[in-house]
């Protein structure tokens, strides 16, 4: 059963008046995915945009207990409120890590790794706004290839960006999911569903960046959706090794109708130095690549 | 219970009797068997503790903190590059006012690579924040994790109980293990005074500014500034909670006295030497040689580092002529550290003005004869024992692969 | 040591509104909601609330017709460039601004 809106708790976690910036696609998903998580939750934020939307002392923009912790050490932070809350015997309070894709996949993954390893019962949320954006814009791992950022200034990145969920599913953990802040409904339902897993749980979400990616703020949403629409981005979830796309990467596997990846590349000016060789080149991957999950649906579908 | 075991076995007998709930550590040379002792503990029953392997010790740290800042009572114990590799989080651990204890079996650091003792590694985290106490035999090594979780959840500063490696961690040596009810007595269970939970929301350590801000009641809240310094005041308040801790160990114990000096034949000695660790009781036996010669010779051995309990120090070498400070340390670029502290206290408190010299001896493990010992402290043991270069090194072979300076 | 000195010696943050002050003065644009072209305004009863699931600093309500709280509204237009009516203007904020 899908959540709609009207089914979503009313009650907001995060308060207003907060640090991000206008049209921050980070507040959409923290505010529905705090009303996925609840209050019986303890929150680790490791240096990130999220640090400072969550606000500056002494005044605090989440109503959940939040623990700050240096960038390396989110994952083994989460452990350790666990080992802590076992200790003094309140197992039945949730421990949810929120870092964002460089404390997740470069300097975090090490942590994450052992966490995953150990069996660490705990919900890791990564989001992806593909840069070092809290610092001023500079690349990640996850910032895709061609993106400017400021330390890549003219040519864009060389390197194609990490599959940070594949990393995770390697792992062996029985639950990993990527999201998109443009489609909270589907992010809610994957964090309740995460919810019910031991061991670690990972999910990804998607999070435009307005002033890192280069477009108007009013345009995240619409951002985050032709993401999604041309294929660059999937939404999905790897459930005991089951790999399924959900919501609107599933609504393309059935309706066959990518858009062209140029619908969504040339919305941001991170990607202007992209030419038309180029973009032609991610076409043809993004092509190649839907090719073969429209195979494979068929074969699964086909074989009912 | 007397019993023969090691170093690290008192350690871990000590964290045993504390009751320690959550234990993170990383395997490193001489540290190791301690970790082991306490999962040989756990999985046998006879410890009730969280026990996490972890990937790194800048994990293991990071564990133990969110751990106490839910309100557990939380322990790790490392060595030498471990220690270095934790630096960020022992900074954070104290600015965050948790009540940690931590181990360190003291080993030189790389580069180059090296497993021995020195005491580099504690002392290059001297700046953090934390108490530092060090060792001197076994029995010292078991009461002062007892009193380090004590002193710790009192003033809410973590506490590193250092002791050396090899000579002290491998080594077996009598010593008494109090039973877990005597232990109880001294050591309650942990009340953190703020623990993480759902029903009292809170963002701790978030960014604090330089200013000053008002709070969510309109209320002007502290900056950083103030946070640090009452870090600092804390610190120096721990001198005399101290020894509140040492007294009600006595009473519980029986034994206990002086918890931040251990001095030798110093009430009437002319010429005191200076050190940590193990090496003060080599330092005896010099002293004792010296004595029989005629030479009023005496040894200050300090067991707390941080705080430095500068007044206490000056008034022990009250009345001396020199101080010969033998160090396994040096602040690169100046000199040994302790050297350099007690100057400064003597500066500061001392009536007369005893010369001071300074011996760098033991690095990476090389060993300290008694001989040389000998030789070095008779040497300075005169008027003129100020003369000259103020730092020495004993125990140096240049000569060898043609290396002079 | 006392819960009361303890936390006083730290850094630890409490819930509240504000913590960039009134970030409805960081607006340029202000969104203004029409309620007869606004589905749960039309209807006067609870429905769509996209402009609620979307506002990135929660200051929309779920109400009838939803409304936007404006002293901390960033004018981000998300909103308005969401609702499935357009039913959501971005209007000048200056044109608010009283002589």
């Amino acid at each position: 059963m899908k959540t709609t809106i009207l089914d979503l708790p009313e009650e907001e976690l995060v308060e207003p008046g907060n640090r991000a910036c206008a049209g921050c696609a980070l507040g959409i998903a923290y505010r529905v995915g705090l009303k996925a998580l609840g209050r019986n939750t303890l929150l680790v934020v490791p240096p990130s945009c999220l640090t400072v939307l969550q606000g500056l002392f002494p005044i605090a923009a989440t109503k959940l207990p939040s623990l700050n912790v240096t960038f390396a050490s989110t994952a083994a932070a989460a452990t350790g409120l666990l080992a802590a809350l076992k200790a003094t015997g309140r197992t039945d309070v949730n421990v949810a890590a929120w870092a964002g894709d460089g404390g997740t996949s470069d300097i975090g993954l090490q942590a994450l790794s052992a966490a995953c390893e150990r069996g660490d019962n705990f919900l890791f949320i990564c989001y992806d706004n593909e840069g070092y954006m809290n610092t001023g814009v500079q690349r990640s791992g996850t910032t895709p290839q061609w993106a400017i950022t400021a330390n890549t200034p003219l040519k864009g990145k060389m390197q194609p960006n990490k599959n940070v969920p594949a990393i995770m599913a390697a792992h062996g953990i029985d639950y990993v999911a990527a999201t998109s802040a443009a489609y909270p409904l589907d992010l809610y339902d994957k964090i309740k569903k995460a919810l019910t897993y031991g061991g670690v749980k990972y999910i990804h979400i998607h999070i435009p960046c307005p002033p890192g990616w280069g477009f108007e703020p009013r345009y995240a949403v619409k951002v985050g959706k032709l993401a999604v629409e041309t294929g660059l981005y999937e939404l999905y979830e790897i459930e005991k090794s089951q790999l399924r796309h959900t919501g609107a990467s599933l609504k393309l596997m059935e309706k066959r109708s990518l858009l062209p990846v140029e619908d969504y590349l040339r919305t941001q000016s991170r990607f202007k130095a992209i030419s038309d060789a180029e973009m032609k080149k991610i076409q043809d991957h993004v092509t190649r690549k839907w090719e073969g999950y429209f195979k494979s649906f068929d074969e699964v579908e086909g074989g009912e | 219970m007397q019993i023969i075991e090691t170093g690290n076995t008192a350690a871990a007998l000590g964290v045993k009797l504390a009751r320690a709930q959550v234990i993170a550590a990383y395997p490193i040379t001489p540290q190791t068997p301690l970790t082991e002792k306490l999962s040989e503990f756990i999985e046998s029953g006879e410890m009730k503790a969280e026990y996490i392997p972890v990937e790194s010790e800048h994990s293991a740290l990071a564990i133990c903190i969110a751990a106490a800042s839910a309100g557990a009572r939380s322990f790790t114990a490392t060595s030498s590059n471990g220690l270095l590799y934790m630096h960020e989080q022992i900074q954070w651990a104290a600015g965050a006012r948790l009540p940690l204890v931590m181990c360190v079996a003291n080993r030189g650091v790389g580069a180059p690579w090296n497993i021995w003792n020195d005491h580099q590694d504690s002392i290059s985290q001297r700046d953090t924040g934390w108490i530092q106490i060090y060792a001197n035999d076994h029995q010292q090594i078991i009461d002062s994790v007892l009193k380090a979780f004590c002193l710790a959840e009192e003033v809410m500063i973590p506490v590193m109980v250092c002791y050396d490696g090899y000579i002290l961690s491998h080594t077996h040596m009598p010593f008494d293990v109090p039973d877990s009810e005597t232990a109880d007595a001294f050591l309650p269970p942990y009340q953190p005074p703020y623990a993480l939970d759902p029903a009292d929301p809170a963002n701790l350590n978030t960014v604090t500014m330089p200013e000053c801000r008002p709070d969510v009641r309109g209320d002007i809240a502290p900056g950083y500034m103030e946070i640090r310094h009452l870090l600092q005041h804390d610190l120096i308040e721990a001198i005399p909670a101290l020894m509140r801790v040492e007294e009600r160990f006595r009473a519980v114990f029986g034994r206990g006295g002086n918890p931040y000096i251990e001095p030798y034949r110093c009430d009437d000695a002319d010429y005191i030497a200076v050190s940590l660790g193990s090496l003060s009781y080599q330092l005896h036996g010099v002293v004792d040689a010296l004595r029989a010669e005629g030479v009023r010779a005496g040894v200050l051995s300090v067991h707390l580092y941080r705080p430095f309990p500068d007044k206490i120090i000056v008034e022990a070498l009250d009345g001396c002529s020199g101080v010969i400070v033998f160090e396994k340390a040096l602040s690169y670029g100046y000199q040994g550290p302790l050297c350099s502290d007690i100057k400064s206290a003597l500066y500061r408190h001392a009536q007369g003005r005893p010369f001071v010299t300074n011996y760098i001896l033991g690095l990476g493990g090389r060993e300290i004869t008694t001989q040389d010992l000998y030789e070095a402290l008779k040497a300075s043991c005169s008027p003129d024992g100020g003369a000259g270069e103020e730092t020495r090194w004993i125990g140096l072979k240049l000569h060898t692969r043609g290396m002079q300076t | 040591m006392p819960v009361k000195d303890y936390r006083k010696k730290i850094s630890l943050s409490e819930s509240g509104p504000g913590d960039a002050g009134k970030t409805g003065s960081w607006r340029v644009v202000r969104p203004v909601i029409d309620p007869d072209v606004c589905i749960p305004g039309r209807r006067n009863a609870p429905a769509c609330y996209i402009c609620w699931l979307y506002c990135p600093d929660g200051v929309i309500s779920r109400s009838v017709p939803p409304r936007i709280d404006y002293q901390y509204c960033k004018g981000c237009g998300i909103c308005a460039e969401e609702c499935p009516t357009k039913a959501i203007t971005l209007v000048e904020e200056s044109s608010f601004i009283k002589e």
